[in-house]
């Protein structure tokens, strides 16, 4: 074994090195540019620990506290950066326990490779110690998988793990790799992967779909965007920007798609979906031309499929293919990458205005901020409102945090009053739904982004289903903003159960412990917030502090999220109250 | 709109791997589609597998399993086809107790109607192979069945289908776009 080189400076190697299966591994990371990953130790995965230790200095591992923490850490790192996180774990319970992020990445599309360590090959299928078979477990949600069982396989697997990850539509890869495999060796030689023959991951975009599209564009008198994830991943940000404002479209955006374009943006009249904006959920059912921008229709967005948008033409932008038709008959699919798409469509357009239709929105978000949002962001009852904290947080962040957020009404509250600046910026689970997401994926994007501001606000609820991360906040000293909005309740299946279960709220109230003291017990300062004069104050410090703070919001206990589409009901049946 | 349930032929040309077959059953059985029948085989390029998986289904659903099946990333091709579109067979084999022969003399008949082939005789057991369609297949194990039948298996159907598939051109393209 070679270990001489560990302490070299890397480069791809160009010429064959003899070395072992681990070390492969290790120099295939640096050959992708990986500088952190995530993980957690165990027997199968030793061998490449111990290359992690000698090359310690060239990549950066992250102990994470549960292997669930280090999945969504990964995720965390690339959500905000657009590079591909990893994640590193033992075989058995260290593999399934990354299960939870991968399925999260997959249904987010989220570039994540995960590697976890195998037993020998000699033992494969006998029951061995730690065995499980993660390629089976995975399957259904990952991009890819794939085992390794010989030392030679590493370059080339490792290669097409990242090519695949990243390329096309992006998602989670898995590589087991059995321990032969990693501790006999092999010739060495990296090559990053172009292409593989049975995959396409960007379809050709057909000119004839391109006017077929901008035809119905120019001629509609109440054209409407929807932009989902697909503008982020594509990079088009800006292209979609140029789109909206030559053409004048009023355009909405899915969870996913937030930050994409800036809050403040006219044109940009805020969330689709079940508690989504007014306007733009009311007004998918009077629009004639709909255009679906790298979104993909799903149940959560368009409600009753028998009724969404039906008077519209549907002009569907995606790179899969499997997503056009898939929940929403479509006029005109234009299939290719976002980017690219969109730049071309652009000097087809008309330059139009459509003020009256833009007007529309205007009103309808009237109607919602006097019923809902003037409550929500600036109450004058009794008991602090989520709404308010968030309000706080624009305030003192000017809108250019990145604002990940864990799951229920917190959520929903944080995705419809965060006011972003910048793109990639909202980071949350949007297709799973993965309570225990928010704070592992904050220390991602604290770690992959350092100067920017990175503000988890979580459930009391979720909180406790990833704490133990505080262990890696304070270890890797991640200046990580942590808000928890404390509502004692698991608060928005509460909310169901209020609404539709005649308030017979089963195991949905929580007694919790003191977390400030248990923030303090990582060495977290924190302060706990219990009246409304406290706020502006509390928010100020937290922003202000260089490290890692806590705070904790205890806000009214029975509170709703409104507007709120019910399971099933059109987009155009909104309850505001 | 294309909501008639009809009998399908999936065809799929995929790499070489074990797990793919997972990774295909999993999209059928994520959405209560059962599976009529599957059969896994090389195909007429080298390294290049083919499943031929039989389905009831309305055309409208399939052409989103295709989809689904060509999202896969060592999926090359999938593809849907009704019954008119392909030449298709099946095959099966009894195994029949040796003395009907000599006890039943029409069985003689059947045989030779049916255009079965005999694989062996001996002193215990005979066995048939039969290739045709479902009914030719169904009506021998009718006639067969009144005399007892000792064994009786039936596999998947193979199809080839009437049109070109351009599965080597697209191998070919990337080929070329690659060097
Ligand atoms: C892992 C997981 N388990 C269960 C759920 C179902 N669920 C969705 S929201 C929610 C309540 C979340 O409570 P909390 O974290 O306190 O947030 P709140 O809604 O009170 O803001 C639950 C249990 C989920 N989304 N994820
Ligand atoms: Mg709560």
């Amino acid at each position: 074994m070679n270990t001489q080189t560990a302490n070299k400076k890397q480069e791809v190697a160009e010429e064959t090195m003899r070395i072992t299966g681990s070390e492969a591994i290790i120099r295939c990371l640096l050959a992708e540019g990986v500088d952190i990953l995530y993980g957690y130790p165990g027997g199968a995965i030793m061998p490449v620990y111990d290359e992690l230790y000698k090359f310690r200095d060239q990549i950066h591992h992250v102990l994470t506290r549960h292997e669930q923490g280090a999945a969504h850490a990964a995720q965390g790192y690339a959500r905000i950066s657009g590079r591909v996180g990893v994640a590193i774990a033992t075989s058995g319970p260290g593999a399934t326990n990354l299960i939870t992020g991968i399925a999260d990445a997959q249904i987010d599309s989220t570039p994540m490779v995960c590697i976890t360590g195998q037993v020998f090959s000699h033992l494969l299928g006998t029951d061995a110690f730690q065995e499980t078979d993660i390629i089976g477990i995975s399957t259904p949600v990952t991009k890819w998988n794939h085992q390794i069982t010989k030392a030679a396989d590493i370059p080339e697997v490792l290669a097409k793990a990242f090519y695949i990850a990243k390329s096309g539509r992006p998602g989670p890869v898995l590589i087991d790799i059995t321990k032969d495999a990693q501790v006999s060796e092999l010739d060495f030689k990296y090559e990053k992967c172009t292409g593989v023959r049975s995959y396409i991951p960007i379809p050709k975009t057909k000119p004839e779909s391109l006017s077929a599209a901008a035809e119905l564009i120019n001629s509609a008198k109440k054209p409407f965007i929807i932009w989902g994830q697909g503008v982020i991943l594509g990079q088009a940000e800006n292209e979609l920007k140029a789109v909206m404002e030559k053409a004048g479209i009023p355009s909405a955006w899915t969870i996913l798609g937030a930050s994409a374009i800036p809050t403040s943006h006219n044109l940009n009249v805020g969330m689709v979906g079940m508690h989504g904006n007014y306007a733009p959920n009311m007004l998918t059912n009077e629009c004639d031309v709909l255009i679906a921008i790298g979104m993909r229709f799903d149940d959560r967005v368009t409600g009753s499929l028998n009724t969404y948008a039906k008077q519209a033409k549907i002009i569907h932008f995606d790179i899969d293919p499997a997503e056009i038709d898939k929940n929403v008959k479509t006029d005109v699919a234009v299939l290719g990458d976002s980017k690219d798409s969109l730049a071309r469509l652009l000097p087809l357009l008309n330059e139009n205005k459509h003020a009256d239709w833009l007007q529309k929105f205007k009103d309808l978000y009237a109607i919602e901020f006097d019923k809902v949002i003037k409550g929500d962001i600036s109450p004058v009852k009794e008991g602090l409102t989520m709404g308010e904290v968030l309000k706080q947080i624009n305030i003192e962040t000017k809108g250019d945090a990145a604002i990940v957020s864990d799951v229920g009404q917190h959520q929903m509250i944080a995705c419809r009053y965060a006011e972003f600046t910048t793109t990639k910026s909202n980071i949350t689970s949007g297709g799973l739904g993965t309570m225990g997401f928010a704070l592992p994926a904050a220390i991602g994007a604290k770690m992959a982004a350092p100067e920017r501001e990175v503000v988890a606000i979580i459930g009391d609820g979720g909180y406790q289903m990833n704490i133990q991360e505080l262990g890696t906040i304070f270890q890797q000293k991640a200046a990580v903003k942590i808000v928890v909005l404390n509502n004692e309740f698991l608060g928005m299946v509460r909310q169901w159960q209020q609404l539709f279960f005649d308030k017979r709220y089963a195991s949905t109230e929580m007694t919790n412990p003191d977390f400030v003291t248990i923030a303090k017990g990582y060495h977290i300062a924190g302060k706990r917030v219990t009246k409304r004069e406290e706020l502006a104050d509390a928010v100020k410090e937290m922003i202000a502090s260089k490290e890692s703070y806590f705070l904790e919001v205890c806000v009214e206990k029975e509170g709703n999220v409104f507007p709120m589409i019910p399971t099933g009901a059109s987009v155009s049946e909104v309850r505001l109250s | 709109m294309n909501e008639e349930i009809k009998t399908l032929t999936i065809s799929i040309y995929t790499e070489n791997n074990i797990g793919l077959l997972n990774r295909i059953s999993a999209i059928f059985q994520r959405r209560h589609i059962n599976i009529e029948s599957l059969t896994t085989s090389q195909s007429e390029i080298e390294g290049v597998n083919r499943f031929v998986i039989v389905v009831n289904m309305a055309e409208a659903q399939a052409k989103k399993i295709v989809g689904q099946l060509e999202k896969q990333v060592e999926v090359i091709r999938a593809y849907y086809h009704k019954d008119e579109e392909t030449i298709y067979t099946e095959s099966c084999m009894f195994k029949v107790r040796s003395a009907l022969l000599f006890e039943e003399p029409q069985i003689q008949n059947i045989i030779k109607d049916s255009n079965a082939r005999i694989v062996t005789v001996n002193k215990e057991f005979f066995v048939l192979e039969k290739s045709g369609k479902r009914n030719e297949i169904e009506s021998l194990y009718r006639d067969l069945n009144v005399f007892g039948i000792m064994q009786f298996v039936r596999a998947g159907r193979i199809a080839v289908t009437k049109d070109e598939m351009k599965v080597t051109e697209m191998l070919q393209a990337f080929n070329n776009h690659n060097n």
